[in-house]
């Protein structure tokens, strides 16, 4: 694990955010703020709103109450603001997402052809570029239906990275995939870990964020109860409930 | 044999013809029966269509082709029908240059058939123009064999010919090359043809612009595409045709007149546009939302996200109802005949009121329904290898 500058600027910064799903109370107050280079991971349990908090930094979910500023950019219903934050932003999903009527190449030059209006050329190439940073540089003209969930992740982070973001999201982007593959997809993430990206993961992958993580968030019934590196959290956790969590994912 | 030992042939009793027969034909007694039975009743029934078919008197439609064909189109004008079909000819054979298996088969039967029909008027004449799209078949495959690439502008290149062969048959008033042919005189096959073209051609975009509207987000737009789509549905094709016909010249200033084919077209491309919709609207359902969230993720806008990943998914979902969708509509244009339109069944009636030919119902009717079966069934072929190509179900 290596340590960020302390004069690393903010990037998300989240003032008591609130969202509601009709009557459901699902976040109730969160207030977090993510340095530049940062790495993240978020863990509580199901239902907890871990999902629903970090698709509000992208806007998939609209937060109610409170502020979120993601790289100097207030989140509001301005559609152009939304949209720049999304350029910023990559996500990647638990059941991976790939386009399955586009080819691997397509699927990840896609957005920098239309969202950065980058060349053809130029998209391609970034995307050969990556397919071989995440080590898939095969598949290029295959369909995601003719590859493993391994690679169909892999396919989808090349895909965020793609567009060049300062953030990237990951909701449980393992908790799909059969055990074996499981490692290929955490090798890609450390590898983007330790190259300064600013990442937020919810994952219950605890060796990952021991390895990785610069801190660690511990979400239970919508709210932010506990953080700290991952020395603090697994040797000295300070609240009854993130010891019985920890207590029972580890056994 | 010199490799693995342990492969051995399939037992006696289920390989060949004979194996065959007994396991799927008489293997429980009552499916002997049921065999015995239907050798009887296709010996019969079939022996008694050969018959008929042999002994018919088939000049009534030989001697009428060109009206079944044309209708009352002028005959020193014809040229320009088959100028259009040797177009289309030609286009055919481009895109079966670059189609599959599929594409290649249904063009070399066209070509199959126009030499048929070539050799089989040799002696009457006329023959030259089946010739000639022979060969334009064959020139167009030539051409784009093995170049996929121009698979777009082939496509671009069929809609820019739907509108030439308006053009062509339409012509240019007082023009000697190219003169007017009212559409009162386009009628037949011809006609039956143009009002399913310009309907699906039509009704396509219009059909997906309402199913996109049925999802709008803004109300007044929402609410139009639910009013326009439930209200033409709750209404047979024959009255939006009436409609049509007295209603639509009272939208439209003076000078705009449209003759009674175009309101027809405008009708029948009407009608069908609320039935895409809908089908177009199943399809957008069977989208699961996280490809919406993964391309907004990645900062498209909601058209970009429309055009690049919901309406290709959904489309293909729908290839079989919206082909079927086409297919009635082929079928369904012999309701003009209502409004006064001479269609190919249209001039079936009116060859079966020449005095000479009274009494040839069996023979007029088979052949109109050989002719939309043929289509139809063509259509229903392409449809089901185009959803086995687009991988539908498994990709
Ligand atoms: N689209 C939605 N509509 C209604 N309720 C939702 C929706 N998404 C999530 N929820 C509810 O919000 C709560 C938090 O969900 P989520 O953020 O997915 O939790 P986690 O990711 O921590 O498992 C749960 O109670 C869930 O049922
Ligand atoms: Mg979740």
């Amino acid at each position: 694990m290596s340590s960020i500058a302390k004069e690393s600027k903010d990037i998300i910064i989240c003032q008591d955010v609130h969202k509601w799903f009709d009557r459901l109370h699902v976040l109730k107050g969160i207030n977090l703020t993510v340095k530049q280079g940062e790495v993240l991971v978020i863990f509580g349990p199901s239902g907890s709103g871990k999902s629903t908090f970090i698709r509000t930094i992208n806007r998939l979910e609209e937060h109610q109450r409170g502020t979120i500023i993601v790289d100097g950019i207030e989140l509001t219903h301005d559609v152009r603001n939304i949209h720049a934050i999304r350029t910023e932003i990559g996500m990647v999903f638990q059941s991976f997402n790939l386009f399955p009527h586009l080819t691997v190449l397509q699927n990840i030059s896609l957005a920098p052809m239309w969202v950065r209006k980058w060349s053809r050329d130029k998209a391609e190439q970034i995307a050969t570029d990556l397919l071989k940073r995440v080590g898939i540089p095969e598949q290029a003209h295959k369909y995601p239906a003719q590859l493993s969930g391994g690679q169909q992740q892999r396919v989808a982070i090349a895909r965020a990275l793609a567009m060049q973001p300062k953030i990237m999201l990951f909701d449980e982007p393992t908790s799909a995939l059969d055990p074996e593959m499981i490692k290929e997809v955490l090798d890609v993430m450390t590898e983007l870990a330790k190259s300064g990206m600013t990442m937020l993961c919810v994952t219950h992958e605890m060796g990952f964020a021991n390895a990785v993580a610069h801190r660690m968030v511990f979400f239970d019934q919508g709210q932010l109860i506990e953080q700290g590196t991952p020395q603090q959290i697994f040797e000295n956790p300070q609240q009854e409930r993130t010891k019985m969590f920890l207590s029972q994912i580890l056994h | 044999m010199t490799t693995t030992a342990e492969t051995i042939g399939p037992p006696r009793t289920s390989v060949g013809a004979l194996g065959w027969l007994k396991r799927n034909l008489f293997s429980p007694w009552y499916n002997a029966l049921l065999s015995l039975i239907s050798v009887w009743l296709i010996y019969s029934v079939g022996g008694q269509t050969v018959q008929w078919a042999l002994t018919a008197r088939w000049e009534v439609i030989t001697s009428n082709l060109r009206l079944f064909m044309v209708g009352s189109f002028p005959p020193d004008q014809v040229w320009r029908v088959w100028l259009v079909v040797t177009l289309a000819s030609l286009l055919a054979g481009m895109s079966g240059g670059i189609g599959g298996r599929t594409a290649r088969n249904i063009v070399f039967s066209l070509a199959a058939s126009f030499g048929l029909f070539g050799v089989l008027s040799l002696a009457g004449g006329g023959y030259e123009w089946h010739f000639a799209n022979v060969l334009a078949i064959g020139a167009g495959y030539l051409l784009t064999r093995g170049r996929a690439q121009w698979g777009r502008w082939v496509a671009l290149a069929w809609l820019l010919a739907f509108f030439l062969t308006l053009f062509i048959l339409y012509g240019i008033e007082k023009n000697e090359w190219l003169p007017l042919i009212g559409t009162d005189r386009w009628g037949g096959l011809l006609l039956t043809f143009l009002l399913s073209i310009v309907g699906i051609v039509f009704s396509f975009p219009l059909g997906v612009l309402l199913a996109l509207g049925r999802r709008s987000r803004m109300p007044m737009i929402s609410l139009f595409s639910t009013l326009y789509i439930e209200i033409v549905r709750g209404v047979p094709l024959v009255t939006v045709l009436f409609i049509a016909q007295i209603m639509v010249p009272l939208f439209l200033p003076e000078e705009m007149r449209l003759d009674r084919i175009m309101r027809a077209m405008a009708g029948v491309t009407l009608f069908a546009a609320a039935y895409m919709a809908e089908n177009v609207r199943g399809g957008l359902q069977a989208v699961p939302s996280g490809q919406v969230e993964a391309a907004h993720a990645l900062g498209l806008s909601d058209t970009l996200v429309t055009v690049f990943i919901v309406l290709p998914q959904a489309l293909r979902v729908v290839i079989p109802p919206i082909v079927s969708l086409f297919i009635g509509l082929f079928k369904d244009t012999t309701l003009v005949a209502i409004v006064g339109l001479l269609d190919l069944l249209a001039v079936g009636k009116s060859v079966l009121a020449q005095p000479e030919f009274l009494g040839l119902q069996k023979e007029v009717y088979v052949f109109v329904a050989g002719v939309f079966f043929i289509f139809c069934y063509v259509m229903s072929y392409a449809s089901y290898r185009l959803e086995i190509a687009l991988g539908v179900g498994k990709r």
